[in-house]
């Protein structure tokens, strides 16, 4: 594969273009000019306390001393235009068709693999494909109900897919609490600029669990959030949905299997629950099927699950369509299951599992990021332009030793949009999770999840890694 | 509905936050003592550690038991689980734990009250500025408190609660009591004596009462004093005015859950013979007997609360 590398280094502002603001900022920046900056200044830090003060923090692994930590988090929005996000939405929801239904194939009759259209071996040799989900169909025909799909943009019309995070993306809780806060710090903004709302996104997860309940649930079903718990990087998010959905937020030392139901331990006995959302890993899930030593799942529930007497939201074995090395057969898993040429692009990828390709990006490591195929959260990688000459030396080494466990793409030149900082706005590099939610229908909605390399320069948007996030705004237009 | 596991969060995190509270009392009491009888401040604040149950843990360093030490251990140190540090940090994570139970004022509140006070106790308190750290405990505890009564929805979550609350404030309260429960026994020798009046105050300031006690009572009687801590219902730190508030909380239960308990009947006949007896009864009975038998009793009673309930 070759990519023109001039495709990608002019740097694209979503702000400004040249002197002027771009349209979806027009009325944005007329706001902002006519504000004291001093204000501003005041205003950002105001944020800082909302977020100290209502606890929503996450943990780094790794980092003692700062167990509990803010996500910073930047009072200038990232604006789209209505049109932009409708083009989005068609190559998004296209992309989660396509993904359970290639997640339904490879758990059924594998057509894919006997049209020759991805390798066998990249199946058979993965530690996200499951066994135990061969033949299983999951309530509702689901697989990924809840999909977080990482964009970012290199220009006016060009958008690619990073990752499609399928198993438990995370995040949604600051899409919904950024809005919150800027509705709280700038209410007159947002009389000025209309922005479509995404306060109905846990009335909508509710409404998409309820409908994938299994069969022999009738009525109103019972719904539960399963967190690793309290401890857990993410857990104020497990704490914020299930407080948001009206629903229990239960850990694995609540549950256990009861008559062939998974049940909750409650102050008057055990009480049977119907759809599962689980925030725990597959490896985690039940010690009986998977990970012997997990205490964050449930003994038996794969036995329950395969009885079709529970749903579990995303289904076990989902990351077999996320992973990085599927990752790069995504434009032929679209084509083949949707008759359609893929809306949304690919970053071009290196599987460094072939010969060629690994020859291809250890010559070039110097423009290259490198990923683990099963990596996350922006560890294990490397950013090949940022690096040292020892340290592409000593990635090499470690490519070499394990080609199959890397892939490679291009530094896209990622798009930036201005954050503001002491000596005023200033740009950065950003990147877009919109959440999608599959049911008996598709919901998007309308924003999603900015995130923003605070670091000057830098292109790791990872929160993990000094990232912070943006209020993401769409427009009515 | 409720999962046992947050029963038990709840239960324990406003055991802690009251434990918190009552250690800034104590350390109150015993700062207050120190400072106005320099001989026996040593054996005020020995007699403050033993109320917090923490005369052990402190003893196990050799340090001296002067007003430094002793009220570092007690409001700041991790490694005693009763400071008001670890008190807070407890009920936090407990909190967090349940957080989809409380309001969102009361998190707010919780979060706050640990966040400033970990600011506060972040370094040794200086002996100056102790009456105002003591103060902030106080008021931050009852912030909590003020946004529990004022948001929560009165159902299983606020019961479970108030078990937690008054459990804790009957144990800490009958503490009190039992380690200066020779000060309340009728001795000629010592009445009227300087060391008599200060023992007074401890008691009554240790849980906030010796202005109220005097709007009731005419002189200071060991019996009077007794009655009002053990007795008196309307003392909102008595024996008798916590099992009055453990059974309500336990009927509420009984009626939303449709099902009695071994902790009711338990709770029961606690407090019917806190209402029968007399404190003539009780001193016959012997002061430090009946303490001792309270708070063994009290301590099962939330054993059997945790186990009827589920909570683990």
């Amino acid at each position: 594969m070759l990519f023109r590398k001039e495709h990608f280094l002019a740097m694209f502002d979503e702000m400004r273009l040249g002197d002027r603001a771009r349209q979806p900022y027009e009325a944005y920046e007329n706001w902002f000019h006519s504000q004291d900056p001093a204000r501003l200044n005041e205003k950002s830090q105001d944020a800082e306390k909302v977020f100290r003060r209502t606890g929503i923090t996450f943990a780094v692994y790794g980092e003692a001393e700062a167990a509990e930590r803010l996500i910073p988090f930047d009072i200038v929005p990232r604006i789209l235009s209505g049109k932009e996000w409708r083009r989005l939405v068609q190559g998004i929801e296209q992309r989660v068709q396509a993904l359970n239904a290639f997640l339904y194939d490879i758990y059924h009759r594998q057509e894919i693999l006997r049209a020759g259209r991805i390798p066998k071996e990249i199946i058979a040799c993965n530690e996200a494909f499951l066994p135990e989900m061969i033949g299983v169909r999951p309530p509702g025909g689901v697989y990924t109900h809840i999909i977080g799909v990482d964009i970012v943009r290199t220009a006016e019309d060009e958008f690619y897919v990073l990752e499609d995070n399928a198993r438990t993306p995370s995040g949604v809780s600051y899409m919904l609490e950024n809005r919150e806060t800027m509705m709280q710090l700038f209410p007159e903004l947002f009389q000025k600029v209309k922005v479509l709302p995404v306060e109905n996104y846990p009335q909508l997860l509710r409404d998409s669990l309820a409908a994938v309940r299994p069969a022999n649930c009738d009525g109103s079903p019972t719904i539960a959030v399963l967190t690793p718990g309290s401890f857990n990087s993410a857990y104020f998010e497990h704490a914020f949905l299930a407080d948001q959905m009206g629903v229990e937020l239960v850990e694995g030392q609540d549950l256990r299997v009861v008559d062939g139901r998974v049940a909750m331990r409650t102050t008057q006995g055990y009480k049977s629950i119907d759809v599962l959302y689980r925030r725990v890993d597959d490896d985690f899930l039940d010690p009986l099927t998977f990970n012997p030593d997990s205490v964050l799942g449930v003994p038996g529930i794969m036995d329950v699950y395969r009885a079709g007497n529970i749903a579990i939201a995303n289904a076990p074995g989902t990351g077999i369509a996320d992973d990085k090395a599927i990752y790069s057969y995504m434009p032929e898993i679209v084509e083949f299951y949707t008759g359609r040429k893929a809306i949304l692009r690919n970053v071009p990828t290196w599987r460094c599992s072939e010969p060629a390709s690994l020859s291809h990006v250890l010559d070039n490591l110097h423009e290259l990021v490198v990923k683990e195929v099963h990596g996350s959260g922006g560890y294990g990688m490397l950013v090949g332009p940022a690096a040292s000459a020892k340290e592409r030396e000593a990635f090499a080494a470690k490519l070499k030793a394990r080609p199959a466990n890397y892939i490679a793409q291009p530094t896209l030149s990622l798009s930036t949009c201005p954050v503001l900082t002491e000596s005023g706005l200033a740009p950065r590099h950003v990147d877009l999770r919109p959440f999608v939610l599959v049911s008996d229908r598709i919901r998007t909605v309308p924003g999603g999840l900015t995130r923003v390399a605070l670091k000057e320069g830098s292109l790791v948007v990872n929160s993990s890694q000094g990232g912070g996030t943006k209020d993401t705004w769409v427009l009515d237009d | 509905m409720l999962l046992g596991r947050a029963a038990n969060g709840l239960y324990w995190m406003h055991r802690y936050i009251e434990r918190a509270e009552n250690m800034a009392r104590l350390v109150d009491t015993g700062h207050r003592l120190a400072l106005t009888q320099t001989s026996a401040a040593s054996d005020e604040w020995i007699s403050v550690l033993t109320s917090a149950g923490a005369r052990e843990a402190f003893e196990q360093e050799e340090r001296p038991h002067d007003t430094a030490s002793v009220t570092d251990f007690l409001l700041r140190d991790l490694s005693n689980p009763s400071s008001v540090m670890s008190s807070m940090e407890t009920a936090r994570t407990n909190a967090r734990m349940v957080r989809t139970a409380l309001t969102r004022e009361t998190w707010e509140s919780i979060n706050e009250a640990w966040m400033a006070l970990r600011r506060m106790l972040m370094r040794p308190v200086d002996e100056r500025d102790l009456p105002a750290v003591l103060d902030a405990i106080k008021r931050e505890t009852a912030l909590i408190r003020g946004a529990f009564h004022g948001t929560m929805l009165r159902n299983e979550i606020f019961d479970f609660a108030q078990l937690g609350t008054l459990i804790e404030r009957a144990d800490n309260t009958a503490r009190i009591l039992d380690v200066k429960y020779y000060v309340l026994l009728p001795s000629v020798a010592w009445v009227g004596s300087p060391l008599d009046n200060h023992q007074w105050q401890t008691i009554l300031r240790s849980v906030s009462a010796q202005r109220s006690y005097r709007w009731i009572y005419e002189g200071y009687e060991p019996t009077s004093i007794a009655d009002y801590l053990i007795l008196n219902r309307r003392m909102p730190r008595s024996l008798a005015f916590c099992y009055r508030g453990i059974c309500d909380a336990l009927e509420f239960l009984a009626e939303e859950y449709g099902a009695r308990h071994q902790s009711h009947d338990m709770a029961a006949a606690k407090r019917e013979k806190l209402r029968s007896a007399s404190v003539s009864d009780i001193f016959e009975e012997g002061l430090h007997e009946f303490l001792k038998d309270f708070i063994r009793d009290n301590g099962a009673l939330g054993d059997q609360i945790a186990a009827d309930y589920r909570f683990y």
